[in-house]
């Protein structure tokens, strides 16, 4: 006879994830919690309840990345300390910029910008070396410029959001309000974005290709800064004057660098796939199961944090065009996008399409993600009047 | 032969219509074309600029294609019937998907699958066995236990023979699904009743006629106007500073409609602030709504990215433009330029009458501005702003109707030092402006430029000029009628350029000398020119008093040079009229957008649904895993399997992780296979 007893331990399971926490970790919250507490009670008087939410909500976001991404530790410590050791260079004075060793040629954020585009594409070259000389040395070089770049890049745009204010208080704002702040920003989400994976699958053979399409975007960046002046920080006219935008706008960029990344490594997959098995390039160059699999989860993030983006910008466009949804040309484009992955997903998850055509459309998803960021504000009219080249 | 369906070679049970179109409508592939489709039109709105005044798009494609291209609806793609149906499409499809897939997703949530045969366990990709210590109920246990602590939820039944422990984590993954594609449904929901679908039916229906006359919000008739309550809407209105409205414009295809609000706006004020280098830094409008429901009038001031919401109406500040401002303009007459000026008064959006030597004219106020502010290239290559100061817009119409659009800067233009009065003019709207400077006096006034026009157009007295230079240029010997003829016809050139400027010259040119001697004497032509009024400007000079010992000075002698620039251009200038702006009183109009979207929070609502749905599907990942436990003389024997629906690769790691924790647990007593199938 077959009695059942069903038994549910769900209490025991409880008291799982806190166990697994190492010491390294709990010094880790214990950090991240100091230092927000320390931003309290230095600032919190001059914060507004928006700020405070943010303060708050960085907290989880800054540990759990800590714990899931450890060497995102030492990243976010650097980070933070040259900020502050570039800020407090600065004092109150914008001029000393041009005066202090240190910030003249390290830590100003167009120094620091500067950093970065060369390291980039410094890392860019050491990659492809590493791949054609087969150096296990070199490849390590490369990541570690890598870090150094998102690092520097990093660390500009925190600088600069302070140098606007220094500037003076009325034209302070955070720095992702047109194209050349952007492509800092997605330079850096994109590094660090490549990264996570380069560690998660202990292999740097994608590195050349995702470091590539970072090159392009700092060689536009360099082009910009020296052909149009872009670099001067300029006030923000009153549409961008929100709260929205400071969290919008990244959160589109970890959708445009999760799609950029699948883009690469679709190329990589194609060229892969070329190759004979077994041949000696195929043996540097990353699987094609491997490829398959990090172009899908590098969709997949960039598919959710674009949604998060297209709707955090409807909730703005509501407040600032009067209406949640207006088919303004980049609205649309946005919209466009988000279909078109969706698309590729379910082809994935649901017919089961894998390899040769799921590259090619990520690639072209690409060229359709580039429109609706360059494209629309140089070809087309609309609400979104800023970032025109 | 409906009998036929049923022979044995057909072995599907016949189906009714309903579920094949239940069928169609969810299938995958309708989705994605569905997904592409919407995707391509979507498109097509970016491309082709939408909602603009239905001319241009006569002048950009020509009447045949304006016309097919109004029928297919591309002047307004969003709002297009054919595209609302793609739309419908995509939530009928969506909706089904759920439908049929529901069902079995939420069992798949709930369900443990305790009836498992061991023979299915063997054929997953992820298996294992092992020997334990102890009976079975105990080791049964301890598996249960120790699953429970890696996260899994566990259930345990036992079948006599065996005992099956199953663990399943992640359920939420399905739930995501659900959240994901009802959100879209709901989203679409939401949308649908914030759209303009009732207005389209109700235009159907012929109760709304859209009015496509330009006419004041007063005459708009009954059967244009929708009342006070409706349900959604967004429109816009300009109300000029002092003014009210209780109305909005929804702008539909090339006309409009007006939809009455319960409330009157009154804009007190409306502001623009700017940044030190000149660009805007904010828009506000000072506003007082008066509501009947209200105990008392409620003042707000709205700016851009802080509307104010009443009663569910929620006001924005979308724009600006001038209110009427009152102007002051003087006008000369270029064709008697020492006859006193016109002084006229009148509003942006009036029409003034002025008689002028080529007739009477129709001065139409289109536009002021208080600030002109334009990016101005300095040497280091930084872009400077410069404010040019009070502009008019205005066009002077002719009987005939054609008019040409002037663009007047009120104070002085500096160029390279020096000053100018610019003005600029079109034919056509979208053209570009061209510019007309005219050199001003040390006093910054027209006097100087208009006394040398006099002069100019003085036929005597440019003959007397003339007369006095003549001897100078008649060869020896001459006789007095060659002498007088030149005089004429020299007499003839300065009067064609007076009037004609440099064009008539031109023309006279190509009538009267043949092709291969025209550059040469246009040369002549532009010396005798410069000679003679050069001359008559030395006198004027003279007269002022301000020639010097040394003769004309350097700015005396650039300002000549303007001054001729400005004579050659003036022939086709078009206006008989100089009109200097001399005083305004700025009155601003706000554009507000008005909405009402009681579909909003239901949009909300659905996004949050897709935001959780879509990181739950990513990053939940739905595993189960199974023990099934023998016993197997004193011992039991463990049969472990699991299966994940996303990434086999992490699945199998972490298959392989809980192998290690659930033989430890259970006492593994060696004897280990593992197995993946590849
Ligand atoms: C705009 C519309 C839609 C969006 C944004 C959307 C979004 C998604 C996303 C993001 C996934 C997850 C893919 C993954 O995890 O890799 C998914 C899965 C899926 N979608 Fe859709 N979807 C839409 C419409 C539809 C429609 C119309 C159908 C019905 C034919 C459908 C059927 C499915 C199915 C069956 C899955 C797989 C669920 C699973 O097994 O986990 N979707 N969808």
């Amino acid at each position: 006879m077959s009695a059942t007893t069903e038994i549910v331990q769900e209490k025991l399971a409880k008291a799982a994830w806190w166990k697994r926490l190492s010491g390294v970790d709990w010094a880790w919250g214990a950090l991240v919690i100091a230092g927000a507490l320390y931003t309290y009670a230095r600032y919190g008087a001059l914060m507004d309840s928006f700020e405070v939410i943010i303060l708050v909500g960085t907290v989880p976001v800054v540990l759990a990345l800590g714990w899931m991404w450890k060497a995102m530790r030492p990243y976010t410590v650097v980070v933070t300390l040259l900020s502050l050791a570039s800020i407090g260079l600065y004092g109150a004075d914008l001029a000393r910029g041009d005066s202090n060793f240190f910030l003249k040629y390290l830590l100003s954020s167009q120094s620091a910008i500067m950093w970065m585009s060369a390291l980039f594409v410094m890392a860019t070259a050491a990659y492809w070396l590493s791949l054609f000389m087969r150096s296990e040395f070199t490849g390590r070089v490369a990541t570690a410029l890598t870090w150094c770049a998102s690092a520097m890049g990093f660390i500009g745009m925190m600088v600069r959001w302070r140098e606007s204010y220094l500037i003076s208080p009325d034209v302070g704002h955070i720095p992702v309000s047109n194209l050349y702040e952007v492509f800092i920003l997605f330079a850096v989400i994109t590094g660090l974005m490549y990264l996570y994976y380069e560690g998660r699958y202990r292999s740097r053979a994608m590195g050349a290709f995702a470091l590539t399409v970072i090159s392009a975007s700092v060689a536009f960046l360099l082009w910009y800064t020296f052909e149009r002046q872009a670099h001067e920080i300029q006030p923000l006219v009153p549409a961008l004057q929100s709260y929205w935008m400071k969290i919008h706008v990244p959160t589109n960029f970890v959708g445009y660098g999760g799609f950029a990344l699948a883009a690469m490594l679709g190329i990589a997959y194609l060229i892969v796939d070329r190759l004979k098995p077994g041949s000696a390039w195929a043996a540097r160059l990353p699987t094609l199961g491997q490829l398959d699999d990090v172009m899908y989860k590098a969709i997949a993030l960039g598919f959710a944090f674009f949604t998060v983006a297209t709707v955090l910008g409807a909730m703005w466009a509501a407040e600032a065009w009067g209406g949640y949804w207006s088919w303004d040309p980049k609205e649309t484009w946005a919209l466009i996008v988000w279909l078109n992955y969706a698309a590729w997903l379910h082809m994935r998850l649901t017919k089961g399409w894998r390899g040769r055509p799921m590259a090619w459309w990520a690639i072209i998803g690409l060229f359709v993600t580039s429109f609706a960021f360059l494209g629309v504000n140089m070809f087309l009219s609309g609400l979104h009047s800023y970032g025109t080249l | 032969m409906a009998g036929s369906l049923n022979t044995p070679n057909s072995p599907r049970p016949r189906r009714g219509t309903g579920a094949v179109l239940l069928e169609f409508l969810g299938s995958m592939n309708l989705a994605i074309t569905l997904l592409v489709a919407i995707s391509v039109a979507a498109i097509i709105g970016t491309v082709l600029q939408q909602a603009q005044p239905y001319p241009d798009y006569v002048r950009k494609f020509g009447p045949f294609w304006f016309e097919v291209f109004e029928r297919l609806g591309l002047y307004d793609v969003y709002g297009a019937a054919w595209f609302l149906v793609l739309l419908g499409l995509l939530l009928v499809s969506t909706a089904v998907c759920v439908y049929r897939n529901a069902p079995t997703m939420l069992r798949d949530m709930r369900q443990f699958r305790l009836d498992v045969q061991e023979k299915s366990l063997r054929g997953f990709h992820q298996r294992a066995e092992w020997d334990a210590a102890g009976e079975t109920a105990q080791v049964a246990g301890r598996a249960g236990a120790a699953l429970a602590a890696q996260g899994y939820r566990v259930r345990v039944k036992d079948h006599g023979d065996r005992i099956v422990v199953a663990g399943m984590r992640g359920s939420w993954n399905r739930l995501g699904y659900l959240l994901t594609h009802v959100a879209i449904v709901v989203i679409c929901v939401g949308g649908l009743i914030d759209g303009n679908l009732p207005l389209k039916v109700a235009e159907r229906l012929g109760r709304l006629q859209v009015e496509t006359r330009d006419i004041p919000a007063s005459q708009v008739p009954p059967e244009s106007t929708l009342p006070a309550d409706s349900a959604a809407f967004r429109g816009s209105v300009r109300i000029p500073e002092g003014g009210q409205a209780d109305f909005v414009f929804l702008n539909v295809r090339d006309g409009f409609l007006l939809q009455k609000l319960p409330f009157r706006v009154e804009l007190i004020d409306f502001r623009i602030d700017h940044y030190p280098s000149g660009q805007p830094k904010s828009f506000e409008s000072d506003l007082v709504i008066h509501d009947p429901e209200l105990d008392e009038p409620l003042k707000r001031t709205i700016a851009v990215n802080h509307p104010l919401i009443h009663k569910g109406y929620a006001i924005y500040q979308a724009s600006f433009s001038d209110g009427g401002s009152r102007l002051k303009l003087r006008a000369h007459a270029l064709d008697a330029p020492d006859i006193a000026p016109l002084e006229l008064e009148g509003a942006v959006y009036q029409n003034l009458k002025v008689v002028t030597p080529r007739g009477p004219l129709t001065m139409e106020l289109i536009d002021f501005k208080a600030y002109n502010v334009f990016p101005a290239d300095t040497e280091d290559g930084r872009e400077k702003f410069t404010n040019y100061g009070p502009s008019v817009v205005f066009k002077l119409r002719n009987e005939a109707g054609e008019a040409i659009e002037y663009l007047n800067y009120m104070a002085p233009v500096s160029l390279d030092g020096r000053l100018y009065f610019m003005s600029g003019m079109r034919a056509t709207p979208g053209e570009p402006y061209r510019y007309l400077y005219i050199p001003l006096d040390s006093q910054a006034s027209l006097d100087r430029f208009l006394a040398l026009r006099a002069s100019v157009l003085d036929e005597a007295r440019v003959r007397r000029t003339v007369a006095a230079q003549a001897d100078g240029l008649m060869p020896a010997g001459s006789d007095g009628a060659a002498r007088a003829n030149l005089i004429d016809s020299i007499v003839h050139l300065v009067g064609l350029f007076g009037r004609g400027g440099m064009g008539a010259v031109m023309d006279q040119v190509e009538q009267a000398v043949p092709e291969a001697e025209r550059q040469q004497a246009v040369e002549s032509y532009i010396m005798v020119l410069q000679s003679v009024i050069g001359s008559l400007y030395v006198d004027q000079l003279r007269e002022e008093g301000v020639l010097g010992e040394q003769g004309v000075g350097e700015a005396d002698a650039k300002f000549f040079e303007d001054a001729l620039e400005a004579f050659a251009a003036l022939g086709s200038y078009g206006s008989p009229l100089l009109v200097q702006m001399t005083d305004f009183q700025h009155v601003e109009a706000s554009g507000l957008q008005i909405t009402r979207a009681p579909g909003k929070d239901i949009v909300y609502l659905g996004c949050v649904m897709l935001m959780a749905g879509v990181f739950f599907m990513f990053y939940l990942h739905h595993r189960r895993v199974w023990l099934s436990v023998a016993a197997v003389g004193q011992g039991a024997r463990v049969l472990f399997a699991g299966t994940g629906n996303r990434d086999r690769a992490e699945f199998a790691s972490e298959f392989e992780g809980l192998q290690r924790v659930l033989s430890k647990a259970t006492g593994a007593a060696g004897n280990m296979t593992q197995q993946e199938a590849k």
